[in-house]
């Protein structure tokens, strides 16, 4: 079966974000001054073949430790469903 | 006499100085180790050099971490052997969890070609046996992601057991945060894991092998690690 995942890696709280920083003084010298704190993470999409959805989650999760997130640095969420990678767009084929 | 192992990852770019400073500076065989080979049995120092191995995607030393070689590194660093990560190598090391903490992205988001002043921390390693105590060498940086990090107990066990080799400081000595070229925790420029085998350092070492390069002090490394292998306190593992 054909699942896809999303990943959200997000610094753990603590772990300074001088990125995250940046961005919100960029805000505030274009004139926003409701923003109050903006921390920068990153958003991955795998697609990928599994027997169940349970094993596409373990999967996930474990290259998720591995590769996908630094857990030094990092914590990471991530959503599965069905899913069929586009072929028009978005593959490198 | 010892023999030095290069490790070369697609997008390492300081093997060459690496190669240079201890072919002809240093005068000690050494070769070149593609990032697939898994035999490291003849080398008694493998260093893996900076660069911008695969390109930093993901994280800087996310994908070189799991490069064939690397596997071959840990083996040997769990034998004892001597590894020495400058840089991206330093990064690599942090990420394949053979040292502790991680190297984020520089305070200032500026990416900084600079020299710095080192202040050696610790002589009791077999990268720094020919340094004084609190010597100060005068060495190069070049990276935007050498900010070094460790969550607080991961540091407090880091100064407690000397594992602290090189901290950034002004030329006089002083450990201040104008001194540092990237905002690291505690101003640590390089760090030796508990065995006392392996060392990372984001300075570049081989940027400072000869007068004519603007400092010689980067020879301390090189040399240090010569003395230790030649008087025989070291096995080939």
């Amino acid at each position: 079966m054909q699942f896809k995942a999303e990943v959200k890696v997000t610094l753990k709280a603590g772990v300074l974000d001088p990125q995250g920083s940046a961005v919100r003084g960029a805000l505030i010298a274009m004139g926003y001054n409701q923003f109050s704190g903006v921390r920068v993470g990153k958003h991955i999409e795998v697609w990928m073949d599994a027997v169940s959805i349970e094993a596409a989650r373990a999967a996930v999760t474990e290259v998720g430790k591995r590769l996908l997130s630094n857990p030094v640095l990092e914590t990471f969420t991530l959503e599965i469903e069905p899913a069929v990678m586009p072929t028009a767009s978005g593959s490198d084929a | 006499m010892p023999r030095f192992g290069v490790v070369v990852f697609p997008g390492s770019n300081c093997e060459m100085d690496v190669y240079e400073v201890l072919k002809n500076v240093m005068d000690q065989p050494v070769d070149y180790v593609w990032h697939q080979d898994r035999d490291l049995s003849a080398y008694d120092c493998v260093i893996l050099p900076g660069g911008f191995s695969y390109g930093d995607y993901l994280r800087v030393g996310a994908i070189a971490r799991f490069s064939p070689v690397m596997e071959a590194v840990a083996a040997y660093a769990g034998r004892g052997g001597l590894v020495l990560g400058i840089c991206n190598g330093f990064q690599i090391l942090c990420e394949a969890h053979l040292l502790p903490g991680a190297l984020q992205r520089n305070v200032h988001l500026k990416f900084r070609c600079a020299w710095t002043h080192l202040r050696v921390e610790n002589t009791a390693t077999p990268f720094t046996g020919q340094c004084a105590p609190g010597q100060i060498l005068k060495v190069p940086v070049n990276h935007g992601e050498g900010n070094y990090y460790a969550d607080p107990a991961t540091l407090q066990e880091l100064e407690r057991n000397g594992q602290v080799v090189v901290r950034y400081a002004t030329a006089a000595g002083e450990v201040t945060a104008a001194a540092s070229p990237n905002g690291s925790l505690q101003n640590i420029a390089g760090i030796i894991n508990r065995q006392g085998n392996v060392l990372g350092m984001m300075p570049h070492p081989e940027r400072a092998g000869e007068a004519l390069l603007g400092s010689e002090d980067g020879r301390f490394i090189f040399a240090s690690l010569v003395d230790y292998l030649t008087t025989g306190r070291a096995a080939r593992v």
